[in-house]
């Protein structure tokens, strides 16, 4: 049996928050508050480290999480924010101490939560080498030893000698990795330190991380970027308001994720505000994945099929039915895309009260975020049913999309709408 | 290497293994303290001797011209500048180490390491101004002709560490308290001055009434100043009655100082 490099028991950890500040609504009550303000204050800030009391003001930022790491093992910790990734990390990196349970490590720790912590704007990249190094746990010896590779692998032999406030943030972000490379600790904590500097950096981080994980060693990996995620770790944990949600297979645990989305499941029937002769009213729009699971979010390319269910009101009504949907930016409405069934040569009957009218998508390329769903019944040009305010929202999550573990769209400022599927050659 | 980690109640025991695989550290800090300090500044370290030099000149004008303040006959110049230097490291190491971790907020939510690093850095990073001023005023004494300075020099080391220990001791205490309360930064200058007014620095300890001698010597800047003054100067027998008292006084507030340290830093991160 191999010894376990981790293991964590019911691990825990409480904070203060919701310091409320108590008003009167008297002058002379508010006086008095000024007389008794010191106090009070000296009170409430004594209690921000004090948890004798219990009371609605402390938050359990992680509560009875436990799991085991093997060695040589690559763990993906994902969750939304404020899941307790972070406090998670802290505790591991012994920053801060938990309120509860207790970790066991074996082996030597080292984590990455910042890149280039400790970087002082006037000394040299040299100088900051070795004050990042150490700062990380290395002794001077250690930096010696690796100071010409983490030069190289920085690439900034030619301002080594320049204070760092002359640098770009790029320049700054390449030396930090690059230090942080050379650790050789036995556990490598890393959080979400890839999110930074360009594409070729940002796979030269990842080559890293690999060489990293092939070499035997663990690493605990933070991210939002699900193909960093899949691409590198071979079990993932999921982390959902302080709780452990799940652990195991990676895809799985980014199912259970996507899946975490708070699906707003608007009974569409109670909805007024809707155009149209009402004859046939849409009910229900739902997302299901290729195996008919409702899902409630979407990686991007993945192939899902549109559900949108509707009930004839009008028994008498036998018109044939065109179905369009168009899919919006959620948070500025503009518009991303338009699909109508008779735009490839389909309408339905309306000769059941009860109708689910169904789109099989191939490869839904939309980019990261959330969108507005609308959609239409139209018969004869004439408009049977369209809610206003539309039928649902989708959230589209982007893994690997390219198959190539960069995180591709994010990179840029500017947010696209659309993925394209290619290939490039001259 | 294996590590527990678990909450822990009441006391912590303070680990110098653990401090000593960090000295590395330390002393990367204590560089990037000095070199950020005169980055970009003219006279760089020159600053060391001038500080200390021209609040002497001032205080001579003040106190030894203009309000006529008596120094035990020895030239007011040499005898405030003698109790300036140890003055001006107990004042700036107290005034860094206070603002030492709240200064440093950003490393110590983001890495572990001991936090003593941060105190004890600044503390180190102020001998080198400590003894750059010194050298001057060796300098300064030869010019006014004390020769015999084999007294001074020898009990140097001691007088020296009793600072530091006073110092350090101060320095954790408010570098600790100072994550929680942030008054501390407010109050700071005020109990400095304050401080410099309880010490034999512009005028000489013969003034105070002998009746409360015993509760002037508890501060510990009595001793070491008066001390440091008899030995280079030799105008009066080293008054160790003075320096006995100081010293109990700065070891208690040192040992405090650090127990109240390690017992609050495990919360540093929370509330920082």
């Amino acid at each position: 049996m191999s010894k376990k490099v981790i293991e964590v028991n019911g691990l825990g950890k409480k904070f203060r928050i919701g310091l409320r500040i108590k008003r009167s609504d008297s002058l002379v009550g508010e006086l008095w508050n000024i007389i008794k303000y010191p106090y009070e204050n000296y009170k409430r800030i004594k209690s921000l480290s004090q948890f004798s009391k219990p009371d609605d003001s402390i938050f359990w930022a992680l509560k009875d999480i436990s799991f085991s790491v093997e060695p040589g093992e690559v763990l993906g910790i994902i969750g939304h924010n404020g899941a307790g990734k972070s406090t998670l990390l802290k505790i591991l990196s012994r920053i801060t101490e938990p309120s509860e349970g207790e970790v066991i490590i074996r082996g030597r720790i080292a984590s990455l939560l910042e890149v280039g912590t400790g970087f002082h704007p006037e000394l040299t990249g040299r100088e900051n080498i070795y004050m990042n190094g150490t700062i990380l746990g290395m002794r001077k010896k250690e930096v010696d030893r690796n100071l010409d590779s983490i030069v190289e692998f920085s690439g900034i032999e030619n301002y080594l000698d320049t204070p760092i406030k002359f640098y770009s943030s790029g320049m700054k972000v390449r030396l930090g990795f690059a230090v942080a490379a050379h650790l050789e600790p036995e556990i490598l904590v890393v959080d979400e330190v890839l999110a930074v500097g360009d594409m070729g950096f940002q796979q030269k981080c990842i080559g890293k991380m690999n060489e990293v994980a092939r070499s035997g060693r663990t690493v605990l990996f933070v991210s939002h970027n699900m193909a960093a995620i899949q691409n590198l770790c071979t079990r993932a944990l999921l982390l959902s308001h302080g709780q452990l949600k799940s652990i195991g297979e990676v895809k799985k645990v980014i199912w259970d994720y996507m899946n975490e989305f708070q699906r707003e499941k608007e009974n569409l029937i109670a909805v007024s505000n809707r155009l149209g002769s009402g004859q046939i009213r849409l009910t229900k729009f739902e997302v299901r994945d290729a195996c008919n699971r409702e899902i409630s979010s979407i990686y991007s390319g993945q192939p899902v099929k549109f559900f949108f269910h509707a009930i004839r009101h009008d028994c008498e009504f036998n018109e044939l039915i065109d179905v369009g949907f168009s899919i919006h930016h959620a948070e500025d409405d503009r518009l991303v895309s338009i699909f109508y069934s008779s735009y490839v040569g389909t309408m339905f009957p309306s000769d059941k009260d009860e109708i689910i009218y169904i789109c099989d998508i191939e490869d839904l390329n939309l980019a990261e975020g959330r969108y507005l769903m609308r959609a239409q019944l139209m018969s004869r040009q004439q408009i049977v049913d369209y809610p206003v305010a539309g039928v649902g929202f989708i959230e589209v999550v982007e893994i690997d999309y390219y198959g190539t573990g960069i995180k591709s769209a994010k990179l840029t400022r500017d947010k696209p709408s659309m993925l394209i599927r290619g290939t490039w050659h001259t | 290497m294996h590590i527990h980690i678990k909450p822990t109640d009441g006391w912590k025991l303070f680990s110098s293994t653990e401090l000593l695989h960090y000295k590395d550290l330390l002393w990367f800090l204590v560089v990037r303290g000095v070199k950020a300090k005169y980055a970009q500044s003219v006279l760089g370290v020159g600053w060391a001797i001038i500080q200390p030099l021209l609040s002497t000149i001032i205080f001579t004008v003040v106190f030894g011209y203009l309000a006529k303040v008596e120094s035990e006959g020895v030239p007011y110049f040499i005898f405030n500048l003698l109790g300036n230097i140890p003055w001006v490291y107990f004042a700036s190491t107290v005034n860094d180490a206070a603002g030492s971790l709240v200064a440093n907020a950003g490393l110590i939510t983001k890495v572990y390491f001991p936090r003593l690093v941060l105190p004890l850095s600044t503390a180190v990073a102020k001998l080198i101004d400590f003894f750059i001023a010194f050298i001057v005023a060796l300098v300064v004494l030869l010019i006014f002709g004390y020769k015999n300075l084999l007294w001074g020099i020898v009990l140097l080391p001691f007088f020296l560490l009793i600072l530091i220990l006073t110092s350090l001791g101060i320095g954790m205490w408010l570098s600790a308290l100072a994550v929680q309360f942030r008054d501390v930064k407010h109050v700071l200058s005020f109990i400095i001055q304050l401080l410099m007014y309880l010490a034999p620095i512009v005028y000489p300890t013969s003034n105070v009434p002998t009746r409360l001698h015993f509760i002037y010597s508890l501060n510990p800047l009595v001793g070491i100043i008066e001390g440091f003054r008899s030995a280079f100067l030799m105008h009066q027998p080293i008054p160790w009655n003075f320096i006995l008292v100081g010293s109990f006084v700065s070891i208690i507030l040192f040992l405090s100082g650090l127990i109240y340290f390690i017992k609050s830093e495990r919360k540093f991160a929370d509330i920082i």
